[in-house]
């Protein structure tokens, strides 16, 4: 467990619920980023703007926090082109067929003890460490 | 105009927190979900910390009659769980195990010079667009069995 890191991931867990806090408590709507996103690739007229600029926030962010802190941000992106491909197509579908991810879901969604998003929660924590388990240690994927 | 400023204040805060917690970084990710491996449980803590804030205070913020900007709370309708849910969370979490990216700290590193995030998003863009279909067809099946 030498890669855990509590401080770092209470405090941007604790951000993360006060964003979901801010947008329902000024603009009365669920933080779900797959929700989000599909609003603009099907838009609902007047109601893409707000979306467009939640996710401009969410883009510059990671260059903020650099300018903040003066540390870079580290991300390891090892996977193959067709896993990229697959893994992205995969978490689209699901996620539309699924009403939401991690964000609406296990966020949002848990925090209105929703058992909807219990299910859907567990669900998918169950299949993707099934999935990472397959791909490192019976596959023999690194990383 | 106020629901744009907070709109943009929501997502500079939601990166924020993806950022620190390393939760855009897909490798932090895996590692969670790989329980028999070396496993890092920095996002449980994540999630509980998220969860909680939600939980402790979107109970009061629903007691509001409207949100402060905007005329009324959009919140999901059904209660139902369907199985439309379970099968929809379980391709999902394939996806996620496969990457470790899902779709909020994927956007987050758009301009952070990775072309593997361009892909993941075009891919996931076409998954969104392919449900569409799915379900438009569906829907054109159903209606057609229930005239004839």
């Amino acid at each position: 467990m030498e890669h855990f890191t509590p401080v770092s991931a209470l405090l941007g867990g604790l951000l993360i619920g006060v964003a979901a806090v801010i947008l329902l408590l000024f603009n009365g709507r669920i933080m779900g980023i797959s929700g989000i996103t599909r609003g603009i690739i099907h838009p609902v007229p007047k109601d893409v703007l707000w979306r467009v600029l939640f996710l401009v926030g969410l883009i510059v962010a990671p260059l903020v926090y650099t300018a903040l802190s003066g540390e870079a941000v580290a991300i390891h992106m090892t996977r193959s082109l067709p896993a990229l491909i697959i893994g992205g197509f995969l978490v689209g579908l699901g996620t539309c067929t699924a009403n939401g991810c991690t964000s609406g879901h296990s966020v949002c969604g848990l925090g209105r003890f929703s058992r909807r998003s219990l299910v859907v929660t567990v669900t998918f924590l169950f299949t993707s460490m099934i999935t990472v388990y397959v791909l490192r240690h019976i596959v023999g994927v690194a990383s | 105009m106020r629901l744009l400023v907070a709109a943009i204040l929501s997502g500079l805060v939601f990166g924020l927190g993806v950022t620190i917690s390393g939760m855009n970084n897909p490798e932090k990710v895996l590692d969670f979900l790989d329980i028999a491996g070396n496993w890092d449980p920095s996002l449980a803590l994540v999630l509980a910390a998220a969860t909680g804030i939600a939980g402790l205070s979107f109970r009061y913020i629903l007691k509001r009659r409207c949100p402060i900007f905007g005329t009324k709370f959009h919140l999901p309708l059904s209660n139902d769980i369907e199985f439309r849910l379970v099968l929809g969370a379980g391709i999902f979490g394939i996806g996620w195990g496969i990457v470790g990216l899902c779709p909020g700290p994927a956007i987050s590193t758009l301009l952070l010079g990775r072309w593997q995030a361009y892909v993941f998003l075009a891919a996931m863009i076409a998954g969104m667009i392919c449900y569409q279909w799915i379900d438009a067809r569906l829907t054109v099946l159903r209606e057609s069995a229930a005239t004839s």
